[in-house]
């Protein structure tokens, strides 16, 4: 009996010590929320494909670093001429593809020349718009010519549907991945993770991880748990605001509160009577207590915004004042639109958290003034096809995570918000076609006012980056300039 | 006996068919484009387009539904429009951890439910059966995700004995694969093993109410002798019939657990499949499953045979 005992209890030591000896520090395991559905930034607009390959895989010309600044990447230098439509630029040289396939001008003019060709299935093909031709000067030079100047050609050369990929490989990327980043693809289990490797041949600054596992992680719970259990030992973005206070009194970890490009708005059907009257979407706007909603929604995390802008853009106003809450304003201004006596309304909901608990919020304070907006829950596909695609909507809230974005209230088709101001569209003409910074800074802040006295959507707030991550690790990005995950200098 | 096996294989087959058609006509219905849903907001028509000329999206409804009919009975079903991997693929790695886990929590609420319906149903209205009922209500009673997140911080959190979740892959070896599956297999076994416990006990308390029980006492044997020779037996069918349900419900209707835990199993790959509107997807596992429960259906009838020799003659 005593025998067994012990031999009970050594087992239990040898299997407690196998589970809590720490990986090696070169590793690290990394949760994500999302599943991407395949690996190749130039064929999917989800945001988890990004988190996984930008930086890490595969690098364009250009890339945006963790202020959201343009850096230099695969180009080590450029110049662009007087009249701005042409950008002439000079390649790294010896840059090798994982496959061992050298990297140089034609992979460059193929990777453009296939993003913008009619049969392309990149989800942005409007970042390659301006472009007019692609030249190879030789092997290490390329000159891009544009139809138009554009002030954020580089900064769209930067983003992760605008990488370079080798007209050997670019077929496959989208189960093996073959970029020129400092890690390599590893192996991907479906469901369940993927995992990368150091790129041992790159031809910039190594990376210091050995190995980063990148593992699925989707209920908030199961995230919490992960994290106190030591199995993921970052999670940059986390999924679980009401545990985060939990982890800021818990010295084994570090939280990070960063700041994303996600403005979150309740989204308005412009051209549905009743609102395509101002004065009812200014009403909506001032019925909405954004603070109210930041602590019940977002558990006090997120920036209130009263245009479509970033706050930590260098060119931001502050216009929250300007649809400040204001319930006596917004039922007045009801009465002034001939629906004193208010009506009713529906408001779609998408799954996230920050739609779902903000909606029933929204609803509430809407009530206040007279708005009955019954809430219909929608999935992302019904979402997409009802509001987006058919704009079979009347409110709707979304948080729109791209960066530089505010040209989607200036689409020649609309978009969904169905707002057409011909005004405003020639203002976001003007700041694509200027790259002088001071100038631009003053477009960037005339086009917000428009927006925040326009009110074509009830501006909410900035979405958080709510980072968790043991108090060892360091490197990880604080903010969210795009959504991703550089790890090239992560130890 | 052959005869009856032979039909009930046409049936299953022709429940097959019927499913088929079900099954892609119900998906067709529902809104959503999945070439739109990969390429998001910003994507401009031609590029969506584009892809859903990639997908086969374009044709007629008719012809795609014959294509994937034909390619089911080559054994072929087709490629996953968000992977764009096979989906034959896709299955079998979610079944190498979604089919152990069944069998290993079927198992296990197997072993805990007989005895435990034997021990309650021979001590019927003592304390020790009340209490121990008592105990398996509350088992019916718990919601599953709930017990395994209190399994997750007792055993990986506190403790840190079990991970909190993942599966590592059986390439990992076989240890780290079934350690990763202990704790989602009792989450899911107790729930199912208090449902079977009293089903077991009820089931039991039938059987020895029977005359041909007390002639057996009368006969002089011990009450063990009846309970195991005589009673058990006999009280096998409503438990084998449970037991079909759960296996069924135990290989795909895991989802909660599958993301408490966070396992690459089949439930999770049918829920993201229908989120991303990847119908291909959703169409193979149904079949699968349809054709599982069929199969399992048949095993069934066929154990009741086995357990009660006057079905064997019927026929």
């Amino acid at each position: 009996m005593k025998f067994w005992k012990l031999a009970l209890a050594s087992a239990a030591i040898a299997w407690l010590s196998s589970t809590v000896s720490l990986a090696a520090k070169t590793a690290l395991v990394l949760g994500i929320v999302l599943e991407p559905p395949h690996l190749d930034p130039t064929a999917g607009a989800a945001a988890a494909i990004d988190e996984i390959v930008y930086a890490n895989i595969f690098e364009g010309l250009t890339r945006i670093g963790p202020k959201g600044d343009v850096l230099p990447a695969l180009a080590e230098s450029w110049t662009k001429s007087d009249d701005g439509k042409v950008y002439t630029f000079k390649l790294h040289r010896d840059v090798k593809f994982h496959d061992g396939t050298s990297f140089g001008a034609d992979d460059v003019k193929f990777s453009l020349d296939r993003a913008r060709d009619g049969k392309s299935t990149n989800a942005q093909k409007g970042l390659f718009a301006a472009i007019d031709k692609v030249e190879i000067v030789d092997p290490l030079t390329v000159k891009v010519s544009l139809k138009q100047p554009s002030g954020d050609f580089l900064y769209n050369m930067g983003w992760g549907d605008a990488v370079i990929v080798a007209p050997e490989s670019a077929e496959l990327n989208k189960q093996t991945p073959i970029g020129t980043g400092p890690f390599r693809f590893d192996s991907w289990a479906k469901g369940s993770q993927i995992v990368i490797a150091k790129n041992p041949v790159y031809w910039g600054t190594p990376a210091l991880l050995d190995k980063a596992t990148f593992r699925v992680i989707p209920d908030p719970a199961a995230a919490t748990a992960a994290l106190l259990a030591g199995d993921v030992q970052a999670f940059p973005v986390f999924p679980s605001y009401e545990t985060i206070p939990q982890f800021q009194a818990d010295p084994r970890f570090k939280v990070v509160i960063g700041t994303t490009e996600g403005e979150t708005v309740l989204g308005m059907n412009n051209k549905k009577p009743p609102f395509d009257n101002l004065k009812v979407r200014q009403a909506i706007a001032h019925a909405i207590d954004r603070k109210t909603l930041i602590d019940g929604a977002m558990f006090g995390l997120g920036t209130p915004i009263g245009s479509f802008f970033p706050p930590h853009h260098p060119s931001y106003v502050d216009l929250t004042s300007e649809t400040n809450y204001d319930p006596q304003l917004a039922k007045k201004l009801l009465a002034e639109a001939g629906h004193a006596d208010g009506f009713k309304t529906t408001l779609k909901l998408p799954p996230p958290t920050y739609a779902r608990r903000g909606g029933e919020i929204i609803a509430a304070e809407l009530r206040e003034i007279g708005i009955e907006a019954e809430i219909i829950p929608v999935e992302w596909a019904q979402w997409l096809d009802q509001v987006f695609k058919n704009r079979d909507y009347d409110l709707t809230i979304v948080s729109h995570t791209e960066p530089n974005d505010l040209n989607i209230f200036a689409r020649d088709d609309d978009y969904y918000f169905n707002y057409d101001n011909l005004a405003f569209k020639e203002l976001v003409k003007q700041i694509d076609a200027v790259s002088d910074g001071s100038k631009r800074t003053e477009l960037y802040k005339q086009a917000q006012k428009v927006l925040a006295n326009d009110v074509p959507a009830a501006f909410l707030f900035q979405l958080p980056k709510t980072g968790i991550w043991d108090a060892k690790v360091e490197g990880l990005w604080e903010n969210g300039p795009i959504q991703a995950n550089d790890l090239t200098a992560v130890k | 006996m052959l005869s009856y096996f032979a039909k009930r294989t046409m049936i299953g087959i022709l429940t097959l068919l019927a499913a088929s058609i079900i099954v892609f006509a119900v998906l067709e219905v529902v809104p959503g484009d999945p070439a739109r849903l990969m390429l998001g907001m910003n994507a401009t028509d031609d590029a969506v387009r584009a892809l859903q000329e990639q997908m086969g999206l374009n044709q007629p409804l008719l012809l795609r539904y014959l294509s994937w009919l034909g390619g089911l009975l080559g054994g072929d079903l087709g490629r996953s429009y968000t992977y764009s991997v096979p989906v034959f693929d896709l299955i079998t790695e979610r079944v190498a951890v979604s089919l152990p886990l069944a069998l290993a929590s079927l198992a296990m609420s197997t072993l805990i439910a007989i005895p435990v319906g034997m021990f309650t149903a021979s001590n019927r209205g003592k304390l020790s059966d009340t209490a121990t009922m008592g105990i398996a209500q509350i088992g019916v009673a718990i919601p599953s995700f709930w017990f395994a997140l209190l399994l997750v911080y007792v055993f990986a959190v506190t403790l840190r004995l079990l991970p909190a979740g993942g599966f590592p892959g059986w390439n990992a070896g076989l240890g780290a694969g079934l350690k990763s599956l202990i704790l989602p297999s009792i989450a899911l076994a107790l729930p199912q093993a208090a449902i079977l416990a009293r089903i077991t006990r009820s089931a039991l308390l039938d059987v020895l109410g029977e005359d041909y029980i007390r002639t057996a006492r009368a006969k002089g044997l011990s009450k063990r002798q009846i309970l195991y020779r005589h009673a058990l037996r006999n009280a096998l069918i409503p438990v084998l019939t449970i037991l079909g349900l759960q296996f069924a419900f135990l290989l795909a209707g895991t989802i909660i657990i599958e993301n408490v835990f966070y396992l690459p199993g089949l439930g999770r790959l049918v829920f993201q499949a229908i989120t991303q509107r990847d119908l291909i997807v959703v169409e193979g596992v149904v079949m699968l499953l349809v054709a599982t429960v069929i199969i399992v259906n048949l095993l069934v009838d066929l154990s009741y045979a086995i357990v009660d020799p006057r079905l064997r003659s019927q026929q």
